[in-house]
């Protein structure tokens, strides 16, 4: 039997839990920021269209360019970490379960975004 | 419906919606689904996208490779559905932003909205691959 009220149960749990108003503002920035950085980015790959890594080079080199590039892969992954967050909280139910894939899921979004991070600098900078 | 007025009893008889088998499909719950969906599936396409920056990173050989994977049949195929899923979850992601704002949740103007999408992303896809065919010399 549980004595809480159903406020004081609710309370930490679901959208009650802490940072739930900062991660919708943090979600609705990012794809804000993603409309034009996408629109961008489809327009640069199909202009790298069959260009060999030396026009791949000086292409990521421009500084506009590597600007985008890390303001695209930052916004772009923060983003895809929160969707599937989300999508993960509806739809698993197991908090063992929950756990394990929010987890596969930060880690599958923070090595890909750091990865992509990292390859984009090193070409600009040289190895 | 349950008249167990015990409050166990009131929870269970809540209403669960929507009820998949009988619940009768519309736009906007279809296009809803499809969100989710381009999504997920733009998230594990990503996979492609940290491929090709990384071996751009490894050196003149491993960008050949993965330029020469990307125009082979499966992986066009590959970047066929992502551009559709890019479109679709922008211009809906465009449509649920104007939502946030408080603007377009009247019936009609949401399957004016709903229809607008479909046929913007569609439009949007062809137009690459038209652009993208044209500058490989394809079309």
């Amino acid at each position: 039997m549980d004595m809480r009220t159903p406020l004081a149960q609710a309370r930490g749990l679901g959208p009650a839990k802490s940072g739930g108003t900062s991660h919708w503002w943090a979600q609705r920035l990012t794809s804000l920021a993603l409309v034009p950085l996408m629109l961008w980015f489809v327009v640069a790959v199909i202009s790298l269209i069959g260009a060999d890594h030396g026009a791949f080079v000086a292409w990521v080199s421009e500084p506009g360019t590597l600007l985008l590039l890390v303001l695209t892969i930052i916004s772009l992954f923060y983003h895809l970490d929160q969707g599937m967050q989300v999508v993960v909280e509806d739809y698993i139910h197991g908090e063992a379960a929950k756990l394990t894939v929010l987890i596969a899921v930060k880690g599958f979004s923070y090595i890909g975004g750091i990865a992509s991070l990292l390859a984009v600098l090193r070409v600009a900078f040289g190895s | 419906m349950s008249t167990d007025n015990t409050p166990q009893g009131i929870k269970n008889a809540r209403p669960l919606s929507p009820h998949l088998q009988i619940y009768a499909r519309q736009i906007t719950s279809v296009l809803s689904i499809l969100h989710r969906l381009m999504g997920i599936a733009l998230s594990l396409g990503t996979v492609f996208l940290v491929y090709w920056l990384s071996a751009a990173a490894y050196g003149p050989e491993a960008f050949g490779r993965a330029q020469e994977f990307m125009g082979s049949w499966f992986g066009q195929l590959v970047l066929l559905g992502m551009t559709f899923a890019l479109f679709y979850h922008l211009a809906n992601g465009v449509r649920h932003l104007f939502w946030d704002a408080g603007i377009g949740f009247e019936l009609p103007m949401l399957r004016a909205t709903g229809i607008i999408v479909v046929v913007s992303s569609l439009g949007l896809t062809a137009l690459t691959w038209i652009v993208a065919y044209l500058r490989a010399g394809i079309l």
